[in-house]
């Protein structure tokens, strides 16, 4: 069966240990987590999970189930990349000597739109945000020149594309049934 | 002026609050203040003094099965904790509403490897449906309604409070709480009236219907509901493990059990109908046999509760997500009054076929040892098949489901998802409290009364009427019939060399008696129903029996074996 990327929109209440209930239902199906992010929503008291992996629509289907099953998850939802807007962003630590030495570097920092924030005799920083394959060749040409000295992504965010809002429309709805 | 009391007498406040009557525990030191509160509690609260936690768990899970209410346990931390997971493992898969207390360290010292400290919820989360810590005293009330809110709705399951020492021994100015809405939970989705319409036609459509009956039927309490289903358009039901006692056994349209060891006829039907009709069943492994292979020629309705059961297994062409109660009810206001009777006759055969190979052989036998069929079957006909059936696991569980017969619902306690070894004896203490007004007889096998033998020691105290039914035949019966049919007869380690039960049960007063002899057997069956309270019924069994018919692994539901010869 085919596989696919898919990003993964979870609600949930911000209780402790919600995380880990989330990723276990991952780890025991045998899906890789490529990467996560978690934060505060939008709406109060809400936490937001991004998560990305490579699966088939099947499992994906199964894992938001098994997800929303846990009682504190109010919503998971599965999307493919063209269902949403996304974005990665990064920092990557460069060596001064080594950009000063060479004129490519700086160049190719330009070419990709990339800030830098820092700079000082022994290092700078530079900073992009994009999508995944932006910041991968960024960090590949940069790293072909043997100036990079840390390098690090973050994981994906993303929103939706769609005209109205899934989650406002579930607590308007459960809300109706509060006693 | 405020009132303030401590955090354990807020919990037997909430447990009274909750209608709770009777829990099983055992205590220690990270629970000591809270048994300190139960013992002012002790008249409205029965507590009942385990002998291993595991066995506070069992008992409280037989309690649920048969009660259909919320079984309550109590254990101190680290240890005490967890012994109570095997028992909560097996309430998860077996959707038992439970709720575990246990004692946990103070909070002041959490993460610091304190003595008897444990990372309980940690080891909880992937087996209960809700694991909270209560860390203040504040929570108890509210923690205490939320986890009985959870533990009985929707698809019931396992909750599991780890309850600090400090939320214990602190105050607070107590006030009952009471939760009957989250918002992140749904426990009873409604289907459309597009869906039930649908439904409806297909069997109304349909001319080979077949219903597979799981214990979601016997939960949603739509045992009634059911029948009248089945009775108006003529659908003949078949039980999962789970599900034998929420239809009668001799009701005209129970064709028998499903899965690895059920009756022949319901398993070939499954792949000759035309729809199948699973209500409250999960489509487990044990009753699909090959997934490739199964009910590949039917169109499928699929009822549950819990919406992450459809398409996890077998894909359906509709599913009715809500509680069977109303949904049965439903689809019943819509379906036409019809008969199938060519579609039905045509269980006739095979039954015929699986009475004169399998079942007349196994309860009937004119000679040779005692066996465990005939056993079973004499003991439900001398309760007039009105008894609680609680099973260990093996083939007493095998040899229980299949030859006892079902008149009442809430009739079988078995560890059917897990395969419990271990769970029969204690759970059937729990259920003489769930339904005290019944009798409980339990079968189990050398191997598993072992496991938990030590609950002799409750029986004893408690005078709880459990007739135990001890089907002895010196193996691990049920792995030494699988390394007989498929490891080439390598009895690897099934042997059992046992003690002498009889004089076990005589050490903690239990009557009992020994029976080799099947003239013996009447009379035996006799005395221990009419002993007042426990007994132990020590039945000799054939050594060498297979449970049979047979699906074997990997092999489809129409490919049952009857019988087996090396
Ligand atoms: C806790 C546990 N350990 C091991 C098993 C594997 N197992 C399944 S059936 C069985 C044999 C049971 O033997 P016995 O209790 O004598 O019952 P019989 O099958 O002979 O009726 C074993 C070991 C299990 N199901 N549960």
């Amino acid at each position: 069966m085919e596989t696919k990327f898919y990003t993964m929109l979870i609600y949930s209440e911000n209780f402790a240990g919600i995380l880990n209930q989330i990723t276990a239902v991952f780890t025991r199906r045998q899906v890789n987590i490529e990467s996560l992010n978690v934060c505060a929503s939008s709406t109060p008291g809400v936490h937001k999970y991004t998560i990305t992996c490579n699966c088939t629509e099947e499992m994906a289907k199964m894992l938001t189930k098994q997800i929303e099953k846990k009682i504190d998850v109010l919503q998971a939802h599965y999307f493919t990349d063209d269902e949403i807007f996304i974005m990665e962003a990064c920092l990557i630590k460069l060596s001064t000597p080594v950009m000063m030495r060479n004129a490519e570097v700086s160049r190719i920092v330009r070419h990709h739109d990339a800030h830098m924030t820092e700079v000082n005799p022994t290092y700078c920083i530079v900073e992009k945000k994009g999508r995944t394959d932006d910041i991968l060749s960024l960090f590949e040409e940069l790293n072909s020149k043997g100036a990079v000295l840390q390098f690090v992504r973050s994981g994906r965010i993303a929103v939706t594309r769609s005209t109205t809002e899934r989650l406002d429309q579930y607590l308007e709805e459960m809300e109706k049934m509060r006693k | 002026m405020k009132q303030l009391i401590t955090g354990a007498e807020a919990l037997m406040r909430s447990l009274e609050a909750e209608g709770v009557d009777v829990l099983f525990g055992y205590p220690g030191g990270a629970i000591m203040p809270t048994y300190d509160a139960l013992y002012d509690h002790r008249e409205r609260l029965h507590h009942i003094l385990v002998r291993h936690e595991q066995g506070a768990v069992h008992a409280a899970q037989g309690y649920a099965r048969v009660s259909g209410r919320v079984g309550v346990a109590i254990a101190t931390s680290g240890p005490g904790a967890m012994n109570t997971v095997t028992g909560i493992a097996d309430a998860m898969i077996d959707s038992t509403p439970l709720v575990v207390i246990c004692g946990q360290v103070d909070a002041a010292v959490m993460g610091t490897d304190a003595f008897q400290e444990v990372d309980v919820i940690g080891v909880a989360q992937p087996i209960t449906k809700w694991a909270y810590q209560i860390r203040r005293p504040q929570d108890v009330a509210w923690a205490v309604s939320r986890a009985f809110y959870i533990a009985r709705s929707g698809r019931p399951g396992p909750v599991v409070l780890d309850f600090a020492k400090n939320a214990q021994t602190g105050l607070v100015d107590y006030e009952p709480a009471h939760v009957d809405f989250i918002r992140s939970y749904r426990p009873v989705p409604v289907p459309s009236d597009d869906v039930i319409r649908q439904a409806a036609d297909m069997i109304n459509h349909s001319q080979r219907p077949l219903v597979l009956v799981g214990q979601g039927v016997e939960l949603g309490e739509a045992q009634a509901e059911l029948q009248q289903f089945l009775e108006l358009a003529d659908l003949p039901a078949a039980c999962t493990l789970l599900g034998l006692s929420a239809l009668p056994s001799a009701h005209r349209l129970n064709m028998g059990m499903l899965g690895m060891h059920g009756n022949l006829a319901p398993n070939v039907m499954t792949n000759q109908c035309d729809l199948l009709i699973a209500v409250g069943m999960r489509f487990d492994d044990r009753v699909t046999g090959n997934v490739q292979t199964y009910a590949r020629q039917a169109k499928i309705i699929h009822f549950d509760i819990d919406p992450s059961e459809i398409n996890k297994n077998i894909s359906v062409d509709l599913a009715v997500v809500g509680n069977c109660k109303q949904t049965l009810a439903r689809v019943t206001a819509l379906l036409h009054e019809a008969r199938h009777d060519e579609w039905i006759s045509a269980f006739r055969p095979l039954w015929d076929k699986e009475n004169e190979r399998v079942i007349r052989p196994a309860t009937q036998p004119a000679e040779g040892p005692l066996l465990m069929g005939e056993v079973v079957s004499r003991v439900s006909e001398a309760t007039n098949h009105q008894a609680v059936l609680v099973t260990d696991v093996g083939q007493n569980q095998m040899f229980g489901c299949r030859y006892f017969r079902y008149s009442q619902p809430r009739s079988v306690v078995t560890s059917g998802g897990c395969g419990t070894m271990g769970f029969g004896l204690p759970a059937a203490i729990g259920a003489t409290f769930g339904a005290p007004e019944r009798t409980v007889c339990l079968f189990v096998g050398d191997g598993g009364l072992q496991m938990t033998l030590q609950e002799f020691g409750t029986i004893m105290e408690q005078h709880s009427p459990v007739k135990i039914i001890l089907l002895n035949n010196n193996f691990l019966g049920n792995v030494r019939q699988w390394q007989q049919m498929f490891f080439h007869r390598r009895y690897s380690f099934t042997p059992m060399l046992n003690p002498d039960y009889e004089r076990i049960a005589s050490a903690y007063g239990i009557p009992s008696q020994t029976v080799t002899e099947r003239s013996q057997l009447d009379e035996a069956i006799r005395r221990m129903l009419a002993t007042p309270g426990p007994y132990l019924l020590q039945c000799g069994v054939k050594e060498e029996d297979n449970v049979m018919p047979m699906i074997p692994l990997g092999a489809s539901v129409d490919e049952m074996m009857l019988e087996f010869k090396d």
